[in-house]
């Protein structure tokens, strides 16, 4: 890395990295124990659209890191305090109901978000928004769907989705704080200025959960850290699990 | 069978791409590499295909787009291209995947719906019909079917459940 603002870029880009694999990894989870077939296949389709992803941007790190290393090794062997993804995209998946609502929180910011960093000066970063914007659109029809059809369902189905709703909100507010990193690529128009888009997401999350016949609960308290590196226990397990194999036998290949 | 001709500005413009290309015949060589996944359709009709260029002596190099970011056929639709080009005595040195412009259906051929059609997949369309019987009544069953790029819908006239090739 030739100068500081490469180091920002490598950081900001391995932020990115880290929320989709992060988030690829825990939906795959739910791979062969979906609730039926359907839906199982949908949501390993969709864990592998976040895995794909994630190799776009850590192909995109390595390239700016410019020290030999792959997207394979920025992927297995960092450890849990070297990850920053956000702490949302980490959580256990529970139940179905709170998987459906993290992942329509995390939909209705990735909508918003790649949207600004389309418009981002980073061409590289700018055309992997462009790929992003549409898978992204299409996984807010379903989870949107979701939230309806559960939230006005059964006793039980609107319960589950409210519970998740509670656990879930004091995660969201780390979508929106900026990084320092973050923050000095906003001077070139690189990076997406997060804060900006809290309050449409918003609106928007409220109008649909309210329409859902949920409540929006009233926030006191909130969680934050991921990108400093800081995780829930939660991070540790689920990088065992997807590492095991590359640490004990380094470079293996299917 | 239903016949689609519609050819869209997208598909013209890849069609001039070959057309103007000054190495054709390598071009026709990758018209025999299928999709592993859709085994009917060339990688030329689906679209993924973006540009060939012969260099120096027998070596060329390809250009190729994901459907999907997360398309776990990409690898093998490398090595196919690699393979179908040294058959034909050329040396693929880089098959490079590119993100832009960033693939969508319209770029998929007249020629590549209709195969898709043959097999009972309904092809991208703003209306879906079901490729068994043509009708219009059909169902969403999921919006993912067998591989990202499909869903799954049934049929409410003949009762068949079909993916559909998503419009995307």
């Amino acid at each position: 890395m030739k100068n500081l603002n490469d180091t920002a870029l490598y950081n900001y880009v391995l932020g990115l990295a880290d929320d989709a694999l992060i988030l690829g990894q825990r939906t795959s989870e739910w791979c062969s124990r979906g609730p039926f077939l359907e839906e199982d296949i949908a949501l390993s389709n969709l864990a592998l659209d976040y895995i794909g992803r994630a190799r776009m941007y850590y192909q995109y790190a390595a390239q700016i890191e410019d020290k030999g290393r792959s997207e394979d090794d920025l992927a297995y062997f960092r450890d849990e305090r070297q990850y920053t993804n956000l702490l949302i995209n980490e959580l256990p998946n529970f139940d179905f109901g709170f998987s459906i609502v993290r992942q329509y929180l995390i939909d209705t910011h990735a909508c918003l978000y790649l949207e600004q960093l389309q418009q981002s000066s980073d061409q590289h970063l700018s055309q992997i928004a462009a790929k992003a914007i549409k898978e992204s659109r299409y996984h807010l029809k379903r989870s949107e769907t979701w939230i309806l059809q559960l939230g006005q369902g059964t006793v039980e189905s609107s319960e589950r989705l409210q519970n998740a709703i509670d656990e879930l909100w004091g995660y969201t507010p780390e979508m929106f704080i900026s990084t320092p990193f973050e923050t000095q690529l906003l001077a070139t128009k690189t990076a997406v200025a997060r804060e900006s888009l809290k309050e449409k997401w918003t609106a928007q999350v409220t109008a649909h959960i309210k329409a859902s016949d949920l409540q929006i609960p009233e926030q006191q308290w909130q969680v934050v850290g991921g990108r400093k590196g800081d995780h829930s226990e939660h991070l540790g397990h689920l990088l065992a699990n997807m590492q095991i194999i590359q640490r004990s036998y380094p470079g293996l290949e299917w | 069978m239903q016949h689609i001709s519609l050819v869209t500005p997208e598909y013209a413009d890849r069609r001039a791409i070959r057309a103007n290309s000054d190495c054709p015949q390598l071009w026709d060589i990758l018209d025999d590499v299928f999709d592993p996944e859709l085994p009917a359709v060339t990688i030329w009709d689906l679209g993924i295909l973006v540009n060939v260029q012969a260099l120096d002596g027998n070596d060329c190099k390809v250009v190729v787009s994901p459907t999907y970011s997360g398309c776990p056929a990409i690898g093998v639709i490398s090595d196919d291209i690699k393979i179908a080009l040294q058959h034909a005595g050329f040396n693929c040195v880089e098959v490079q995947v590119s993100l832009a412009p960033a693939w969508c259906t319209d770029l998929i051929s007249p020629a590549g719906k209709t195969a898709m059609l043959q097999q009972g997949i309904a092809p991208p369309a703003d209306k879906v019909v079901c490729p068994q019987c043509q009708s219009e009544s059909v169902a969403l069953i999921s919006q993912f079917g067998s591989t990202a790029c499909k869903a799954l819908y049934r049929c409410k006239s003949c009762l068949e459940p079909f993916d559909y090739f998503k419009d995307f």
